[in-house]
């Protein structure tokens, strides 16, 4: 069953073109990345699927909401950990009681044990981008969007974080679609890639990702997983150069 | 350890004061100056203890005009600001308005205030509200304006619609701006009751200062000054206070080493 479907979705800012029609699909159950260079426009069409703007394109979803986890963490500094976690079920119109009683279980699970009390700025950026996961799964949503959530952390971290995140989502089988611009975290998590061009961004490949599951356990999954990393990166780099414009330096 | 540390923040500061003071008692002393034109330190001290029931007397009005005018100007400021956040052609109405108010010389508007209101406790609200009002207001209006967009984003992706993002994430993202407001606003306040009182009161320190000052008691004049100075100081230690308080999240950040080492315990707010 197809969850999300997008057809040609574009959108401009002024005379910026950022989405020059962006086509791809998610199927049920199916965890889909969105590999492309800083500034293609990644950000900015989850701000279209998440309606906090409008572009022209047909976008057919098959749920109520998506669980949207920013680029930034947006935790609440003024919200303990716990109470960040329950912001969504709050939203939906839960008692903080019974949100509480809801996420409280989930913690030890996302590496947040005893942490339920402390303040956000209490916390490193690896568990911050957990209780911002947390905060984005509990949602129940039909759907996740992660924006690049270990993209603010250092290597180490954000392996430990991605291999982390593989095991959740064996357990949970969230149908999810995730950005980001790291070619191995695409390749470890994803059922399929779509690989995008620089600004303006346009769909430049699919690619499917067919390697069992867990994919960090053999050498030889080890191995197929890094050819299929130099294929993608030869479609980045080689898709790159022929558009790239005047470039306004825009590594953030 | 937190009481050292305060005592070393207060300590450049208090041996300032000190100075003066001491500067100040040796030239009214050895500089032969009357004490009608400049007592010294000592000579206020004991004046004041003298005349302490009568300070008191007056004191107590005009804590009260300050208190109810800064109440008001703070429930003021915040239901203007709330609503200009929510109908933004409001401000581009209303913040030219504030900003002329902010242009009246008080010399000339206090007395006026007081021959429209007369000399109850209405023309000392007024004019406490009219001088601490814009600087929360300003303060609230670009605290709410700071917001991380990714968090209102996020909210509006939740489904929360405009209210709730307002109660949720606007205001109190404003806080740490309303908190440098309020400490601005809040040493205008007692000498904006002054000031009041000044232009016609039965009672306060305004009032009690001009009495003395037509007496040819300077010395009283000071008494009051530095009895108007302790408020003002006791004020701003109470919105220091409330800050810390209102904001606990703040203290975690500086104290981040050490605490979570071991198991965080359940206290604390709900
Ligand atoms: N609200 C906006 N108004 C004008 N331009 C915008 C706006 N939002 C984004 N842009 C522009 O659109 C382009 C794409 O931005 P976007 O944030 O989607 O990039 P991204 O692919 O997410 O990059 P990164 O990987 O660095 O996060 C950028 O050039 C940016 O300047
Ligand atoms: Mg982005």
């Amino acid at each position: 069953m197809t969850r999300l479907e997008l057809r040609n979705m574009r959108k401009n800012f002024g005379a910026l073109e950022v989405l020059a029609g962006i086509s791809l699909h998610v199927e049920e159950g199916e965890f889909v990345s969105i590999l492309g260079p800083s500034g293609a426009g990644k950000s900015t069409l989850f701000q279209l699927l998440t309606g906090a703007i409008r572009g022209e394109g047909e976008m057919r979803f098959d749920g109520a909401r998506f669980a949207f986890m920013p680029q930034r963490d947006a935790l609440m500094p003024w919200r303990r950990v716990i109470d960040n976690a329950t912001l969504g079920l709050e939203v939906q119109g839960l008692k903080r009681r019974a949100a509480r009683e809801r996420v409280a279980p989930l913690f030890a699970e996302f590496g947040l044990a005893g942490f339920e009390r402390a303040w956000p700025a209490e916390l490193s950026g690896g568990m911050r981008q957990r209780a911002a996961l947390l905060r984005t799964v509990v949602q129940q949503c039909d759907m996740l969007l992660l924006d690049e959530p270990f993209g603010a952390l250092d290597a180490l971290t954000r392996a430990a974080m991605q291999r982390w995140l593989e095991t959740m989502w064996r357990n949970h089988r969230w149908t999810a679609l995730l950005i980001t611009h790291d070619v191995r975290e695409a390749v470890l998590l994803s059922d399929r890639i779509y690989v995008l061009s620089a600004r303006p961004a346009r769909v430049v490949r699919e690619v499917a990702v067919p390697l069992p599951r867990p994919r960090t356990k053999s050498a030889a999954l080890a191995r197929e997983a890094a050819a299929i990393e130099a294929g993608i990166l030869d479609i980045l780099l080689g898709a790159a150069e022929p558009i790239s414009q005047p470039s306004d330096g825009e590594n953030r | 350890m937190a009481v050292i540390s305060t005592v070393a923040k207060i300590f450049p500061a208090a041996v300032a004061f000190a100075l003066l003071l001491l500067i100040w008692e040796l030239c009214a002393r050895l500089g032969g100056i009357a004490p009608t034109v400049l007592p010294a330190p000592s000579r206020v001290l004991a004046q004041a203890w003298e005349n302490r029931a009568a300070l008191a007397d007056n004191t107590l009005p005009t804590m009260r005009a300050t208190l109810a005018g800064f109440a008001c100007s703070l429930v003021a400021a915040f239901i203007l600001s709330a609503l200009v956040d929510f109908f933004a052609p409001l401000r581009r109405a209303l913040f030219p308005l504030l900003i002329a108010s902010q242009t009246l010389p008080l010399v000339a508007i206090a007395p006026l205030v007081v021959l429209w209101f007369g000399f109850g406790l209405l023309p000392k609200i007024l004019l406490v509200a009219l001088v601490t009002f814009f600087p929360m207001m300003v303060a609230l209006v670009e605290g709410y304006a700071a917001t991380a967009q990714e968090i209102s984003q996020m909210l509006a992706a939740m489904g929360a619609g405009r209210r709730r993002i307002f109660w949720l994430a606007r205001s109190p993202s404003a806080l740490p701006y309303f908190f440098a407001g309020l400490r601005i606003s809040i040493t205008y306040a007692v000498v904006g009751a002054i000031f009041a009182e000044y232009a016609g009161a039965a009672k306060g320190l305004g009032i009690y200062m001009l009495s003395a000052k037509n007496n040819f008691r300077p010395d009283l004049v000071l008494a009051a000054v530095a009895v108007s100075s302790a408020l003002t100081l006791t004020l701003f230690g109470l919105a220091v206070l409330a800050q810390r308080l209102a904001m606990p999240w703040e203290n975690a950040k500086s104290d981040r080493a050490g605490r979570y080492g071991d198991k965080p315990s359940g206290e604390g707010r709900p």
